[in-house]
């Protein structure tokens, strides 16, 4: 604070240089547990490791701005890379490790990694697509396995011994330096990166910090993947603070019962994650015969709560405060809106996303950009701090996701239907285009399509989204076949599992002699969403 | 006794997903041998109502790490692990 009580503006830090508070104030403490039991990380451990990472980096010859691959499964030994891709200067790019090869090749190919830290596991498949893409390979380091840290320590070692990498000091990032790269789906087929500085994940995490107050003892879970923009607050918000990051592996991520042993054992008391986990949580997660006493705070984001399971959870666990957060992966977390205590037995009407974050602004615009009268339907624009850089190396698509102002301010379009109502607090309405949310990942229509198409036998594809009570969202393809050959259902979805992440999979197919067209002869999806 | 014969097993799994997952597909097509969670045919919430599924039918209880595609990724690796849990030893 200045000597009027007005905050000066302060030098933005990098996302690394943020958490090292952690390491040199405590340095036994874990950072890093695994919540499958297989090991943990304490902050000492994490400075070190992270320290010869960003060592070996640099001898490969990575260079501040490069981008680094990460294609692990969840583990301590993943996040010691992460921090030592960013102490090296360089953007890490995680993909899905249980995702398909060619998808996370073509991530990697896409953005130009330089090098990539990966499990043994999945080098052969990786290795064989990105020959086959072309290009110039990335540098390996190579890991037999993860699981607390050691596997990681052991590939560095096997390193120096063929080739030492001295000690070289942390590049201080400047703020609008890549910090990482997120791909999320892509409209016309292909994954498209959504390119994150340091002033973006920094400006994020501080708001997190001013909002949660968070402290060292709070135990952090570490539900959502690391190709997913919720490990930004889970990793980041809990290493700043010297809290406990509890890792929840990917083979534990949907198991109701799992999960509810982990929050238990590990004494959670700050949850994050889709709002589709909570409600299996609040279904089969034998809630009453666990120790959730600890919780302070169940935070959630991705989708639209269906507020049966949201008063279901809240009945069983009253004591956390909840809040619902809203935002895309371009701004991160944008407005927020605290769940009241008490839930009408009556209330069927999903609750707002709440108020813009303090540190960024909001408007909502019409389809020629501009701002409409409080109380009308528009869209929601965010300027601030935690907006993006772009699409990587997609400028028209950077192009249009932008409305600049006459101040010159860059304005991100969510592509979110909004309606602000009472004053200050929006209220979700629905999507501009053909992106859906199904257990909080985006899933876009059209790549679905695209991976459709490239099946030999399918003439015509057309996927819709359908609301379910249950799942909140059904994606159905629907689908004319050339000859009359129609594929069988299982191999239509062994198929797409081969080419898609599973959440991306069509829920139904329904076969067609030819797909319904409108006067213009396109397909017309009206007619088809009404089929249901 | 734990001798239970194959269909007594097999056959009320198949015919579950049949109906709950696989509408309108040729029997013929789903083998004992067809990846089920790794081919994308059961997500996650199928797979926790195949569970619920074989609880009540069988009369068993399942752990929270079986209830993945290592135990359950096949109709073959869900009777085994059925069987295991009904023989007299586990009971």
């Amino acid at each position: 604070m200045g000597a009027l009580g007005v905050k000066l503006p302060t030098q933005v830090m990098s996302l690394h240089s943020i958490i090292l508070d952690g390491v040199d104030q405590q340095p036994a403490k874990p950072a890093v547990i695994e919540g499958s039991g297989t090991g943990s990380m304490d902050y000492a451990t994490l400075g070190e490791l992270s320290d010869r990472v960003r060592d070996r980096l640099v001898a490969l010859g990575i260079k501040r701005g490069d981008r680094v691959g990460i294609y692990l499964r969840k583990s301590a030994d993943g996040i010691a890379a992460i921090v030592g891709v960013l102490k090296a200067g360089a953007a890490y790019v995680p993909v899905d490790p249980t995702g398909p090869p060619p998808r996370n090749a073509y991530i990697h190919h896409d953005c130009e990694a330089k090098a990539v830290v990966i499990e043994q596991c999945f080098v052969p498949a990786y290795r064989e697509e990105l020959a086959r893409l072309g290009g110039a390979l990335p540098s390996f380091i190579i890991l037999e396995s993860v699981g607390g840290g050691a596997p990681l320590a052991t590939a560095l070692r096997t390193l120096d011994e063929r080739s030492p990498a001295g000690a070289v000091a942390t590049v201080e990032s400047a703020p609008d330096d890549l910090a990482y790269i997120l791909y999320t789906s892509g409209s016309t087929g292909k994954p498209k990166g959504v390119m994150l500085s340091h002033r973006n994940a920094v400006a994020f995490v501080d708001w997190c910090s001013d909002a949660f107050q968070p402290a060292a003892d709070d135990v952090f879970s570490s539900h959502a993947p690391f190709h997913f923009d919720l490990s930004i607050l889970d990793i980041y918000v809990s290493l700043k603070h010297g809290a406990s990051l509890v890792l929840v592996p990917e083979s534990a991520g949907k198991d109701p019962l799992a999960l509810s042993q982990l929050i238990s054992r590990h004494r959670i008391t700050v949850w994050y994650s889709a709002p589709s986990i909570l409600s299996i949580l609040a279904q089969f997660g034998r809630i009453p015969e666990h120790d959730y006493s600890r919780l302070r705070l169940v935070l959630f984001a991705g989708e639209v709560f269906p507020i049966v399971h949201l008063r279901s959870i809240k009945h069983q666990v009253p004591h956390p405060r909840y809040f619902n957060l809203y935002g895309p992966t371009e701004t991160n977390v944008c407005t927020y809106y605290e769940i009241p205590p008490a839930i009408a037995d009556d209330r069927v009407e999903p609750f707002p996303i709440g108020r813009t974050c303090e540190n960024l602004e909001s408007k909502v615009v019409d389809l020629e950009g501009r701002v409409v009268p409080a109380g009308t339907e528009g869209e929601l624009c965010i300027a601030g701090p935690n907006v993006m850089q772009g699409y990587w190396n997609l400028a028209e698509q950077t192009a249009r996701a932008f409305i600049p102002d006459e101040a010159g301010k860059r304005w991100y379009k969510t592509g979110d239907i909004v309606v602000e109502n009472p004053p200050g607090c929006y209220r979700y309405v629905g999507r501009r285009d053909r992106m859906v949310k199904k257990r909080g990942y985006r899933v876009e229509l059209g790549e679905i399509e695209s991976c459709l198409y490239g099946h030999a036998a399918i003439q015509e594809v057309a996927v819709v989204a359908l609301p379910d009570e249950a799942a909140g969202v059904k994606v159905k393809a629907h689908v004319s076949v050339r000859d009359g050959k129609r594929p069988s259902l299982i191999e239509l979805k062994t198929f797409c599992s081969q080419r898609l992440p599973l959440y991306m999979i069509p829920d139904t197919f329904e076969f067609h002699p030819r797909l319904p067209k409108t006067s213009t002869d396109k397909i017309d999806y009206q007619t088809l969403k009404a089929l249901g | 006794m734990n001798t239970t014969n194959s269909s007594e097993i097999e056959a009320p799994i198949k015919a579950f997903i049949m109906t709950e997952f696989l509408p309108g597909e040729d029997a013929g097509q789903l083998a004992e041998d067809t990846p089920l969670i790794s081919a994308g045919i059961l997500d996650s919430i199928a797979t926790l109502r195949l569970v619920e599924f074989l609880e009540k039918t069988f009369s068993i209880e399942m752990a929270a790490h079986e209830t993945d595609a290592e135990h359950l990724d096949t109709i073959e690796r869900i009777a085994r692990l059925v069987r295991f849990k009904k023989s007299p030893l586990v009971r």
